[in-house]
């Protein structure tokens, strides 16, 4: 039996096993060892292998793989290393502004509950770091008129899609706990709706029902700073958020909307943190917007249509947001409902030959829009804004089990069974 | 990896730049193995010098140990690699080998089941960015308590060339399945405090890499730090709970072990982590919401340091998703992927072919160039250069131009190959239609906003009136 490690002497020393019995020295680089002998040798020598190795990596060096003595396997005896594994703690310098989207009675607005976003002290979900104050909210899309929707998610919403309160009241019903009203018709290429009457469907959302509501325009740069700005004013003091100011739109306009009655603003940049940093720096600093009047939407793309980018650039803007960035540090808004556009989630099945089946699209479309939401959860988002319930409700659930909000429930291990 | 300037790396490379290594310079390779897109052992001189020399040997032990990832990096079967991370975050660098799925079957199973689950996951396939995404390997689970059968359907799964994980907690079982396909280099799942000495043995006599499984993290460390100081490969289980506070802690406990390992330079736990999904069937609930939620499970773990997993599901609906976002997390921030540009021909296309014009950003690429094969078009396919940018975004951004359309135009000689002069645009790129009817003089067609939609939009555009 041959061994010919040279470090194995200078080992031996070092662990104070100045002599075994039965070894004897060969040349300057082999030992040998004698047949009776062998397996006590070969346990100290593991012995000492396991302490080397353990001093090495302490020491920061790669383990090395040690060309261990062959022995008769099963003769052998190991003795279990007791270490103690020490977490080890992060703190950040910044906190997450936190945001409250709707007003109470007493608050000035008319909503029965209100909610608070942002309050982040850690990573998302890192209760071991600090404690989360607020879990994300998730919003339900409703809009002013019907529009083209995926089939999966228009089977829900198509009795109530002529009537924006009914559609606000079955998103409530669905779990929504803010609703989002798109005012899309306004745009003058589709109904051109002016904004004296946008407003008041914003109003019947109000009335319809309690919980805090987004507005968002049509997405048209030249009218939505007049319809946002008719929303707020009509809808005085309820701390309605509104979608979106973007760098090359009337920002300002949108921003004083805010600031004057009582909102708060979606900052919405395309993926880029500098143009995210430049936006919110304009509404914080030249219109001089209260921080707790800031969210921020730095856009979301779907899983596989540019999700990577997505949950990166969130990723690091909150990083940069904790870390103390205060022009980075609001609460995020993903638009999810972005996930319906990948053709994964609504087509039949895959226009590709050689794709496997892509499985019934009910079932899909769903877990496309859970999917996105919960890998942009995971990078910070705050508020969601989704449609379909089931996404919803697994959502919610997957945040509340990782914002600590439920119970232990012992399952069995799945390991040796049949399932 | 323990150095970050390629200065560190040049000083222990020959200094010669005799180009063997495939660079122009030593400090060019050294820069290159910095971002891990070379290895020390590219340097051939060196790795003959070492044969024989002393210092050279003392410089290439040294590179390796210092360029070696802060996550160990553990092969399964012949290559699949788990593990070998470097960073947290993606963005810090990139996240190198994706998450490798491995798909149960268990040998109570009946074996027309089994081969039916076997051929799923080794035929499976997805179509994604110019190439078929697949699933990894087979978890091989012993629900029999009977060593011969458990290593006869062990022998039967080796049969599909997948990587495979055993999976027992019983020394006598696993012993008779490493029997049967230890040759295939199996991970073994998994020692235990109860079953760590039996484990130990079999893990050095077969020479596989092997998970050490405990809630407990100190147990978890003592186990790894022991089978490590043996040489024996190590894949961390810190047993995934599927529901409530226990999978919140499952999370806590996997951040930890992640980061303090690379923060910390915890080296004892810096190795691959294994989550089981598999186990939310174990929790309440039908079918789909079972399924729904093993995937949510596994894609947390695959945003968040899963190097390997082991799940149930093979609905294609759950593990589209799941291929999909692992695709998206381990591709490399660093660089767009994008594709030659140029002039393609699509199914042999004659001169009354359709002339279309797409970007060089590989997603959009693929997308477009598959739909029309797949769909039976014939025709002449321009990719313009848009530095790996999409349509829409290369419109918004100046890379999309009408100039740069003519250039590619008369570079490429389509003009000579077709016997008509129209070009389709996408319909996200509509709005430069104009623009490039003044700048080439061809006649432009606004194509749909997918490229999915060609093939019906053709039936009624083409050929043009
Ligand atoms: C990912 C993304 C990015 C990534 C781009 C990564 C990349 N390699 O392309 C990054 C972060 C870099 C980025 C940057 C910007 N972006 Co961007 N981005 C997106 C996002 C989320 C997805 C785009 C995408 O990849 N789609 C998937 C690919 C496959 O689609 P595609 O190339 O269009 O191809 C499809 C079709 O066009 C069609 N097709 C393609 N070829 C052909 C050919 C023919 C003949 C036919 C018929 C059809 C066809 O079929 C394909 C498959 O469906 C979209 C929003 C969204 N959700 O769509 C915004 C979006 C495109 N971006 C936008 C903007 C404004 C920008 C910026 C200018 C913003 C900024 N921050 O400065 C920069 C521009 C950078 C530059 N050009 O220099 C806007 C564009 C608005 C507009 N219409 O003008 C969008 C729509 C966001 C928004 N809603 O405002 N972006
Ligand atoms: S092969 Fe080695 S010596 Fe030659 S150029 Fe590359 S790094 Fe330098």
């Amino acid at each position: 039996m041959r061994l010919n490690l040279e470090e194995f002497f200078k080992l031996l020393s070092k662990y104070e096993i100045e002599e075994i019995e039965g070894l004897k020295l060969e040349g300057d680089i082999e030992i040998e060892i004698e047949e009776g002998a062998a397996i006590d040798v070969i346990n100290e020598i593991n012995l000492a292998m396991q302490h080397l190795m353990k001093a090495l990596s302490m020491l920061g060096a790669a383990p090395v793989t040690p060309s261990l003595p062959s022995a008769p396997v099963p003769h052998r005896e190991f003795r279990l290393l007791e270490e103690k594994f020490e977490p080890l703690p992060v703190k950040y310098s910044g906190t997450i502004q936190e945001v409250q989207l709707g007003a109470k009675r007493s608050e000035g607005g008319s909503r029965g509950s209100v909610v608070k976003l942002g309050g982040e002290r850690s990573l998302p979900f890192y209760l071991f770091d600090s404690p989360q104050p607020n879990l994300p909210a998730i919003a339900i899309d409703v809009f002013d008129r019907p529009i083209p929707l995926p089939k999966a998610v228009r089977e829900h919403y198509s009795d109530v899609m002529e009537n924006p309160g009914e559609w606000a009241k079955k998103a409530v019903k669905l779990g929504a706990d803010v609703v989002t009203i798109h005012l899309v018709s306004t745009d003058p290429l589709i109904d051109d709706t002016p904004p004296g009457e946008a407003a008041k469907v914003v109003e019947e959302v109000l009335q319809a029902v309690k919980v805090p509501v987004i507005v968002g325009g049509s997405g048209n740069k030249e009218k939505d700073p007049v319809v946002l700005e008719k929303a707020a004013e009509v809808a005085e003091g309820e701390r309605l958020l509104l979608a979106s100011a973007t760098l090359d739109m009337d920002w300002e306009r949108i921003g004083n909307a805010a600031k004057n009655h009582g909102h708060v603003v979606l900052s919405w940049t395309q993926m880029d943190m500098n143009n995210q940093k430049t936006l919110n720096r304009y509404l914080l600093k030249r219109l001089e917007l209260p921080r707790e009047s800031l969210v921020m939407d730095p856009t979301t793309a779907a899983l596989g249509y540019g999700l990577d980018y997505a949950y990166t650039n969130m990723e690091r803007i909150r990083i940069a947001g904790l870390k103390g960035d205060e022009d980075l540090s609001f609460p995020i808004s993903s638009g999810t409902t972005n996930a319906w556009g990948a053709r994964e989630a609504w087509m039949k099945d895959s226009p590709i030959e050689g794709d496997t089946s892509w499985g019934p699209r009910e079932l899909r479309g769903p877990l496309w829009e859970i999917t996105t939401g919960l890998t942009l959860s995971l990078a910070g988002v705050d508020l969601f804004m989704m449609m379909h319930p089931a996404a919803v409700a697994v959502m919610k659930e997957f945040m509340a089990t990782l914002g600590g909000r439920k119970d232990r429930i012992e399952t069995e291990d799945w390991v040796g069974v049949e399932l | 990896m323990k150095v970050k300037s390629p200065l560190e790396i040049y000083r222990l490379l020959p200094k010669t730049n005799c180009k063997e290594c495939g660079y122009d310079t030593c400090m060019s390779l050294a820069a290159h193995i910095i971002d891990r897109s070379a290895k020390p052992e590219d340097c051939k001189p060196l790795v003959e010098d070492a044969k024989h020399d002393d210092e050279a040997r003392q410089n290439l032990e040294k590179l390796i140990e210092l360029t070696s990832p802060e996550i160990d990096e553990v092969i399964v079967g012949k290559d699949l690699k788990i593990g070998g991370e470097e960073v947290l975050h993606r963005h810090e660098l990139t996240f190198f080998n994706p998450t490798a799925l491995f798909f149960d079957v268990w040998d109570t199973m009946d074996d027309k089941e089994i081969d039916r689950r076997c051929s799923k996951v080794v035929g499976y396939r997805k179509f994604y960015v110019g190439r078929f995404l697949t699933l990894d390997g087979i978890a091989v689970r012993c629900t029999s308590g009977n060593p011969e059968r458990f290593a006869e359907v062990a022998k039967k799964v080796a049969g599909y060339g997948s990587p495979i994980v055993l999976v027992s907690l019983n020394a006598s079982c696993m012993r008779a399945a490493l029997e049967a396909v230890g040759e295939h280099n199996p991970l073994i799942y998994a020692a235990t405090l109860e079953n760590w000495e039996e484990f130990l043995k079999l893990a050095l006599e077969f020479k596989t890499p092997v998970v050490v499984r405990s809630q407990d993290l100190d147990a978890l460390k003592s186990l790894a730090a022991t089978f490590r100081s043996s040489g024996v490969k190590v894949v961390l289980d810190p047993v995934t709970e599927p529901v409530g506070e226990g999978l919140r802690e499952t999370f806590e406990r996997v951040i930890q072990l992640r980061r303090t390992a690379i923060l910390g330079g915890d080296k004892e736990i810096a190795c691959p982590l294994i989550i089981t999904p598999i186990a939310a069937w174990k929790a309440e609930g039908d079918a789909v919401s079972r399924a729904y939620w093993e995937t949510v499970i596994a894609s947390l773990f695959i945003i968040k340091y899963g190097d390997a997993m082991i799940l149930h599901s093979l609905e294609p609906y759950t593990i589209m998703p799941l291929i999909m976002l692992r695709a998206n997390i381990y591709t490399d921030p660093r660089t767009p992927v994008q594709v030659e540009a140029g002039l393609r021909e699509i199914n042999s296309p004659d001169p009354d072919s359709p002339v279309f014009i797409t970007t060089n950003f590989a997603l959009t690429y693929y997308t477009v160039e598959s739909d029309l094969t797949s769909g039976k078009i014939k025709g002449w396919l321009l990719v313009l250069d848009t530095e790996g940018l999409g349509v829409e975004v290369s419109v918004a951004g100046g890379q999309f131009t009408a100039e740069k359309v003519k250039e590619l135009i008369d570079k490429t000689g389509v003009a000579e190959k077709v016997n008509h002069s129209y070009l389709v645009i996408p319909g996200l790129a509509a709005r430069l239609q104009g623009a490039i009817e003044d700048e080439t003089g061809w006649r432009v067609l606004v194509g749909p906003t997918d490229s999915g939609r060609i093939k019906g939009w053709l039936e009624k555009n083409w050929p043009p009136k």
